[in-house]
């Protein structure tokens, strides 16, 4: 809700940056190592099982969708702000998407063979504060999570 | 060099086939998952699959797409499918699809099956 959306001037703690090759085997490395970083705000286990999945989700449409049969270079940035917010940027320099509305709806996939099950950004959306996604086609896609971790 | 995705190990029970799936369920690892339990469903064709999954640690969409996929292959062949324990990470990911109005769920170890 527009109301609730996070303030992105809040300033930066610590960060670290990622980058890895576009290959499934890498996708449980990127959310552990993300999981590790965020680890030392002490999130609570949901908190931390909810970073790793949205992260999981975004890695792998990288794979899936931007670079399809090719690998490309997948960009993982992390910064922890004040108020302990997480913000994690995810970018491809892959196929980009046609049409962002579409692909963010429920159940909408371009893979349903691959047993795709269409549900990726509807899990970053759940279980993050706030989800952005800015892509531009043949150029490639940014995700921004946001996660406001508990006190 | 590639890492261990999802472990599968099977029970057979009458006419019941029990897949035990354990580990992280992601893309990378449903892939293998997938092929190894359609080979053991097609040459066993049972008339029931019990997918147990208490033991899966992490799982995200492409876990669904797994249990929809088998969900879909079973009910070609005249079987049926329910899911058993599924951990707190998949029920979850389960309920947030919808999943547990599609998919009959048992929490807890039935005797007999």
């Amino acid at each position: 809700m527009k109301n609730n959306r996070v303030d992105f001037s809040a300033a930066v703690e610590n960060e670290m940056k990622l980058i890895l090759p576009s290959l499934s085997v890498n996708e449980g490395m990127a959310r552990a190592a993300v999981a590790a970083f965020c680890a030392q705000l002490n999130p609570t286990a949901v908190e931390l099982a909810d970073i790793k999945c949205a992260v999981s989700e975004a890695v792998t449409n990288c794979i899936v969708h931007a670079y399809r049969e090719e690998v490309g270079e997948i960009t993982i940035e992390v910064k922890l702000c004040e108020g302990r917010l997480v913000c994690i940027d995810i970018r491809d320099r892959g196929c980009g998407i046609e049409n962002v509305k579409q692909a963010r709806e429920p159940l909408f996939t371009t893979d349903a063979a691959g047993e795709r099950s269409g549900m990726g950004f509807t899990v970053m959306e759940s279980f993050c504060d706030e989800l952005r996604v800015s892509s531009r086609k043949d150029r490639g896609t940014t995700v921004t999570l946001l996660k406001r971790l508990h006190k | 060099m590639l890492r261990k995705g999802g472990q599968v190990s099977y029970e057979e029970k009458g006419d019941t086939l029990v897949v035990h799936i354990g580990g992280e369920i992601d893309h990378h690892s449903a892939v293998q998952v997938r092929t190894e339990v359609d080979e053991r469903i097609i040459s066993t064709s049972p008339a029931k699959v019990l997918l147990e999954l208490s033991g899966v640690d992490f799982m995200d969409s492409s876990g669904l797409g797994l249990i929809m996929g088998r969900f879909a292959l079973i009910k070609k062949y005249g079987g049926t499918l329910a899911l058993l324990d599924p951990s707190p990470a998949v029920m979850k990911m389960i309920k947030l699809a919808g999943m547990d109005r599609m998919v009959t769920i048992l929490k807890t170890k039935v005797k007999g099956i």
